[in-house]
């Protein structure tokens, strides 16, 4: 398990290059000058000479691996200097935005919270609801629980969440006044009133995104434990007379949860995707809506350092499904 | 002599009576025939069909039966609610030839709508073939030929690791402007975006194509097929795809979904087409800054969506549960 987990990372690194290689590329491509803001009295030579300062004059591939240096080295010096003081990084050059000319990995980092915040809470809550729909509309297939649920979550998986957002918008702040539509990052919980309205705020946001996690991971769940329930060892299970209850949530569930367990993984990185949606229509300043400014705004280290971290996140969540599916069931083996 | 003749006629006849179909024989039964017959079952597949073909139908005839021009500025009609809104108000301004009220331009919400829904299903089905397209031939070549397979998988598995939504979004923003000015606004934008839609959903296809593909290959008819000298390209046409036409289908509803979704969550986040050019995600998020006096504006389009998409995902049930033959007749 070891040799592979290794393998497999080692793997993962010429992946990463290329997919960095790709984004470079495309961002290379793509027109659009970053001088274009700057006002029109600045003669031509001045342009040039902020251009080559921006690191725009050098050839291409000298780009490529000054982006390369600066993101593999020396931002992870900026960490371990960050963390125990040291100075590694003492007047190197970092990634610049073009747009606010401070660090990006600064950037990143602020309106990291906001995202993780939101979008690591509807996935959690997403998912306590959607184990235990997934597990009794399995018990109980065909009933009414089950038509209804499977409805819902065919529901939830259809509505975009850019219009069950509005939807909930309309509802729930403008006719009934109950949640504020925007949400306030810079509020802060110190007592009770203001965790009340720390809650206020994400209960809409984190359920616009928690209504499509839930819809997958309960077909998912539902599916699997279908799978399982007509399995010789349940009867065997059943007819050692161990309670109903040991049998569904002790045997079939465990069982169940192997294939789960790895969609859920493998559903992180893509909620984080959907999140570019979700926090454009409530307005938290987290990353996606960084990414989208960045993008208006023609920024282009911004929206390159972005994509990749996102590239970064789905390699990183695939391999973590790969070996959690090996550790989890021991039926799986890789080498 | 002739007697023992017909005796050995009659014990034949009994011997062979037990083996006569009892009935009359059945018309043989195509394919196909089962295949209706049992997505026939799946009452969320039936209304998903029939409403998908409705809504084609809709936004293809639509514009000859409501012969509003959507483009049309009607400033002295402008801002009608619906007529529904007469239900529980009565003094709403309402027009009875303008069924869903007009916008703040004065266009017709009926024609928009129309015209909206015209644009996002080509782009929903254009993109979806497209990524088929791909998709089955990366999975045939992958499938059928062993050196292929390495590189193509390998490719597969990278584009699988890229972040759609992200690259989507560098992807039209940055390359709008030359598109735009070498093909028009409106030209140039429904390549593009059915370009990435296309180019980046095609991995799933190719995956699922691949494996039927790599298990068919080892079937005794292909074996035939090539011992009577076939060429590799007739195997693959004539043997090879009829034989995943079924899994092909049903990522093609898969497929559409997620194009018309993808579409409209472009539109939202205002990077789709440009802004005179309705399609029913740009008319949703237009409709976002004025939803609390004319929530009607922001509620039909998402409703037309949404109700597509999940016809599309009840369409991909049943016909999953449809073109399996293991679950065929059960």
């Amino acid at each position: 398990m070891l040799t592979f987990t290794i393998r497999r990372l080692v793997l993962s690194i010429p992946t990463l290059l290329f997919i960095s290689l790709v984004i470079f590329m495309l961002l290379q491509l793509a027109p659009g000058d970053p001088m274009a803001q700057v006002p029109l009295t600045v003669p031509p030579e001045v342009k040039q000479k902020m251009r080559e300062a921006l690191g725009l004059g050098a050839p291409v591939h000298v780009q490529y691996w000054k982006w390369l240096v600066q993101f593999f080295w020396i931002e992870p010096q900026v960490l371990i200097d960050h963390w125990f003081g040291t100075a590694l990084s003492e007047g190197k050059l970092r990634v610049i935005s073009w747009q606010t000319r401070s660090p990006v990995m600064d950037i990143v980092m602020q309106r990291m919270p906001q995202t993780l915040w939101v979008v690591g809470m509807s996935y959690v809550v997403g998912i306590l609801i959607a184990l235990p729909i997934g597990i009794y509309s399995a018990y109980r297939q065909y009933s009414v629980f089950d038509q209804v649920g499977t409805f819902v979550s065919m529901i939830g998986f259809s509505v975009p969440p850019f219009f069950s957002g509005v939807v909930v918008i309309v509802l729930f702040s403008v006719q009934l006044g109950w949640f504020p539509s925007i949400y306030d990052t810079t509020h802060v919980v110190t007592d009770w009133d203001s965790f009340v309205i720390q809650f206020k705020q994400m209960i809409m946001p984190v359920m616009v995104l928690a209504l499509q996690t839930t819809a997958q991971i309960s077909r998912f769940m539902r599916a699997s434990m279908l799978d399982n329930l007509n399995q010789d060892y349940v009867r065997t299970a059943r007819a050692k007379g161990l309670r109903e209850s040991a049998v569904v949530l002790v045997h079939v569930l465990r069982n169940s949860m192997i294939p789960v367990i790895t969609v859920i993984a493998l559903g992180i990185p893509g909620i984080f995707g959907g999140a570019i949606i979700t926090e454009t229509l409530f307005k938290v300043n987290g990353i996606g809506q960084l990414l989208l400014t960045a993008l208006f705004a023609n920024d282009l280290p911004m929206v390159m350092t972005l994509t990749f971290i996102f590239a970064i996140l789905i390699v990183l969540f695939n391999l973590i499904a790969d070996v959690l599916y090996g550790v989890l069931d021991p039926r799986i083996r890789y080498d | 002599m002739t007697d023992q003749s017909v005796n050995a006629a009659a014990t034949e006849m009994e011997l062979y009576g037990a083996l006569k179909d009892k009935e009359p024989p059945k018309e043989p039964r195509s394919q196909w025939r089962d295949v209706w017959d049992q997505f026939k079952k799946h009452k969320g597949a039936l209304i998903g069909g029939g409403f998908l073909l409705f809504i084609t139908l809709f936004v293809l005839v639509g514009p000859y039966i409501w012969q509003i021009d959507p483009k049309k500025l009607d400033i002295r009609n402008k801002d009608l609610r619906p007529i529904y809104t007469l239900l529980w108000d009565g003094d709403a301004r309402t027009l009875w030839s303008r069924p869903f009220g007009t916008d703040n331009l004065g266009r017709d919400i009926m024609a928009t709508l129309i015209a909206g829904g015209r644009a996002s299903m080509a782009v929903g089905w254009m993109a979806m073939v497209l990524s088929l397209v791909i998709g089955t031939a990366v999975g045939v070549f992958a499938g059928y030929f062993k050196r292929l397979d390495g590189i193509l998988m390998r490719l597969t598995d990278l584009f699988l690791s890229l972040p759609i939504l992200p690259l989507l979004l560098v992807a039209v923003t940055l390359f709008r402007q030359p598109l735009r000015a070498a093909l028009g606004p409106e030209g140039g934008m429904f390549i593009l975006i059915v370009g990435v839609i296309g180019l980046t959903s095609w991995m799933p296809t190719a995956r699922i194509v691949r494996g039927e593909i790599l298990a068919l290959k080892e079937r005794e008819f292909i074996l035939a097929a090539r011992s009577i000298g076939t060429t590799s390209s007739a195997i693959i046409r004539r043997h090879l795809l009829p034989n995943v036409v079924s899994p092909i289908m049903v990522s093609a509803t898969l497929g559409l979904a997620v194009a018309i979704i993808t579409e409209s969550a472009l539109s939202f986040l205002g990077v789709g087409f440009p802004s005179d050019f309705p399609t029913w995600g740009k008319l949703l998020s237009d409709a976002v800054p004025r939803m609390t006096e004319f929530p009607e504006r922001v509620m039909l389009p998402g409703i037309l969506i949404s109700l597509t998409v999940l016809s599309v995902n009840y369409l991909g049930d049943g016909l999953r549960d449809a073109l399996d033959p293991r679950i065929r007749g059960r």
